[in-house]
């Protein structure tokens, strides 16, 4: 069976759950095969993942020539890989870093683009969601190999454990690929919760929280949910929540089970980043505001009301 | 500094987007088309970096005629001059071969930073600034939310966007840098800078003129293509209740018959 190519999506090596369900998306193509490129020592932390999750293989270069660098030695990885597998298509997952490495790999291989495919059908047509989700359109990579870069939380993921074969990559990336150099990495918010485009349920908290330490409010709900917490442009710009929680159409995209708003007015470019969440929930004081236009159930009233006893009665529900 | 810097044209930010029935490109005749919102900012950054170092900002676009409108914004914000690559055969293209002609264009520039934004809001596809980095052979510095510019060393430094934090990213000159919207408040156009963009050099490249092969752009070269589109299907109107004091718990009782807690 001829072989699917998946960018593994990982932090330092600890898979994310995008990769499972990339993975699982592979075998309805072909067979999988893993590519991991991460620094040294990292591999260990993903070895039984991709094995849970049915990679047939597992192509790997640890080194730092990947980790301290920006997209273009890992394309040229993978752009060595499409030209020694012939594989039937690359997935890569829709996140900021993994879409520019796809982009490049399409470039370099002379090969079709599809970005933000929500479902991929064994003839390699794709299903993506454009304009804010309001059109559907299903698509074809017409040239070279698809390089399809998929949206988490599109497939669910299914275990079907395998034992790869572990196939170091012979290459030594070129100069020119290391021309953007990672000198230091600063985190600046580590939360413990879920990832945000990851999560069953966001909650996410806009300017009608009127203060930083509001925050708590719509923090506890999600705690009580077991949710990531998202916010507003408007509120990331206040400096209330860190910008890596924003949503929305220059923030992450997000599509959880559940997502409830709290004090957003529902703008374009948020809407953008949360429309085709599954249930859609608002707190919102303004009867006017545009996300009742596509809220599935909306409370029109005072969320510092409303949110408290929102959080007490499901820890009731939870306890009962 | 030989700042160049890429703008699009895109459907205004607030207009029902459509494709074009008959070929199923985005359709840009039945709605307002404005500068894509983000390229506000690389714009601003580009006269930031040419307000603290010296030198010249080209505005450089591909696309209609009627595209000419967002090269004058740049231009009354206060761009240098413009190129403007519009030619009816590249009509359709993809990111792919857009990314090719665009580099060709730039690299005739010979500049010393290329600046783009992140995403165009039309198809929102992300990836032009690690194309035209993959084109032109440069050092990728995308998803910057802060750009220092250190030209006597020859080198720019950018935070890039992470998922906890942000990387420190550098590079020598020249290089392409991607901004994200954090990156600044793009100024509005003066009145002065209007006027002045009027008399600004502007110039119209035709496919030809920028040396590309008539197979090499538009709606047939394109790598992919869109088979189908149809309206999402319309979600189901919501429910909206007005809070009695019973608001929470009523959400409550929503998640719960939703099987959601
Ligand atoms: C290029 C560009 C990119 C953008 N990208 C994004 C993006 O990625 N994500 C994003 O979110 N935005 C983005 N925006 C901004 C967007 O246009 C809106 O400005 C922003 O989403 C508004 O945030 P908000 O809903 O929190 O604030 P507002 O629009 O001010 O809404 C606050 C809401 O809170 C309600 N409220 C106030 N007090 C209370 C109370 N006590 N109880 C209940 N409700 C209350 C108000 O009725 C109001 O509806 C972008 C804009 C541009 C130009
Ligand atoms: N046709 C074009 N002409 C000029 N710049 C473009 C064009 N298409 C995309 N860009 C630039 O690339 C950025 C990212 O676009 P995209 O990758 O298409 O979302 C845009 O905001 C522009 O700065």
């Amino acid at each position: 069976m001829a072989e699917v190519l998946v960018l593994v999506e990982h932090t330092d090596g600890e898979p994310k759950k995008v990769t499972a369900e990339l993975l699982t998306l592979a075998r309805t193509l072909g067979e999988p095969s893993a590519v991991f490129l991460g620094g040294p020592g990292t591999y260990a932390k993903a070895k039984d993942y991709l094995a849970q999750y049915g990679a047939a293989k597992v192509y790997l270069v640890e080194s730092e020539d990947i980790a301290d660098h920006v997209a273009a030695p890992a394309a040229e990885v993978l752009s060595k890989l499409v030209a020694d597998t012939s594989p039937v298509a690359v997935l890569a997952a829709a996140t900021p870093d993994s879409r520019e490495i796809a982009a490049r790999t399409a470039a370099r291989t002379d090969s079709g683009l599809i970005w933000d495919a929500t479902a991929l059908t064994a003839d390699l047509t794709a299903t993506q969601g454009i304009f804010g989700g309001s059109t559907i359109v299903s698509s074809k990579v017409t040239k070279g190999t698809p390089v399809v870069v998929v949206r988490p939380n599109s497939t669910a993921p299914e275990a079907a454990p395998s034992t790869p074969a572990e196939t170091p990559v012979d290459i030594t990336i070129s100069d020119a690929a290391k021309g953007a150099k990672i000198v230091d990495r600063v985190v600046e918010a580590k939360s413990g919760r879920p990832d945000l485009t990851e999560a069953q349920v966001v909650v996410s908290g806009g300017r009608g929280l009127g203060a930083a330490e509001h925050f708590a409010l719509v923090e506890k709900l999600a705690d009580t949910l077991g949710a990531a917490v998202g916010a507003s442009r408007a509120a990331t710009d206040a400096g209330w929540y860190p910008h890596q929680n924003q949503v929305g159409q220059t923030g992450k995209t997000v599509s959880p089970q559940l997502y409830i708003a709290v004090g957003i007015s529902g703008a374009i470019q948020h809407r953008a980043g949360m429309q085709t969440s599954k249930n859609i929930v608002a707190v919102n004081k303004d009867p006017e505001a545009p996300i009742f236009e596509f809220a599935d159930y909306g409370i029109v009233g005072d969320l510092f009301n409303v949110v408290p006893q929102l959080t007490d009665e499901i820890q009731k529900h939870k306890a009962g | 500094m030989n700042i160049v810097v890429t703008v699009k044209q895109v459907p205004d930010t607030w207009a029902e987007k459509k494709l074009d029935a008959s070929d199923k490109t985005v359709d840009r005749k039945s709605v307002d088309n404005v500068m894509n919102e983000m390229d506000e900012y690389g714009v601003e950054e580009a006269l930031k970096i040419k307000e603290a170092h010296g030198g010249e900002v080209t505005v450089v676009t591909m696309g209609p005629d009627k595209a000419v409108e967002t090269i004058r914004k740049a231009l009354s914000m206060g761009a240098d001059k413009a190129v403007h690559l519009s030619d009816e055969s590249l009509h359709g293209s993809d990111a792919l071969s857009t990314s090719a002609a665009l580099a060709k264009v730039i690299s005739t520039l010979s500049p010393d930073i290329v600046i783009t934004s992140s995403e165009a809001s039309d198809a929102r596809g992300g990836v032009m600034g690690a194309l035209l980095a993959e084109r032109l052979g440069l050092p990728q510095l995308t998803q910057a939310r802060k750009v220092t510019v250190d030209p006597g060393a020859g080198k720019v430094s950018v935070e890039r966007l992470a998922d906890n934090g942000y990387a420190l990213v550098e590079a020598s000159l020249p290089a392409v840098v991607g901004v994200v919207e954090k990156i600044n408040q793009p100024r509005y156009p003066s009145f002065k800078g209007i006027m002045a963009a009027k008399k600004k050099p502007l110039t119209k490249l035709s496919a030809a003129d920028a040396g590309l092969d008539a197979g090499s752009v538009g709606l047939p070269a394109a790598a992919s293509t869109v088979l189908e589109a149809q309206p999402a299907p319309p979600r189901q109107s919501g429910t909206i209740v007005k809070d009695e004091g019973d608001g929470g718990a009523k959400v409550a009782s929503y998640l719960a018959a939703q099987k959601l807690i």
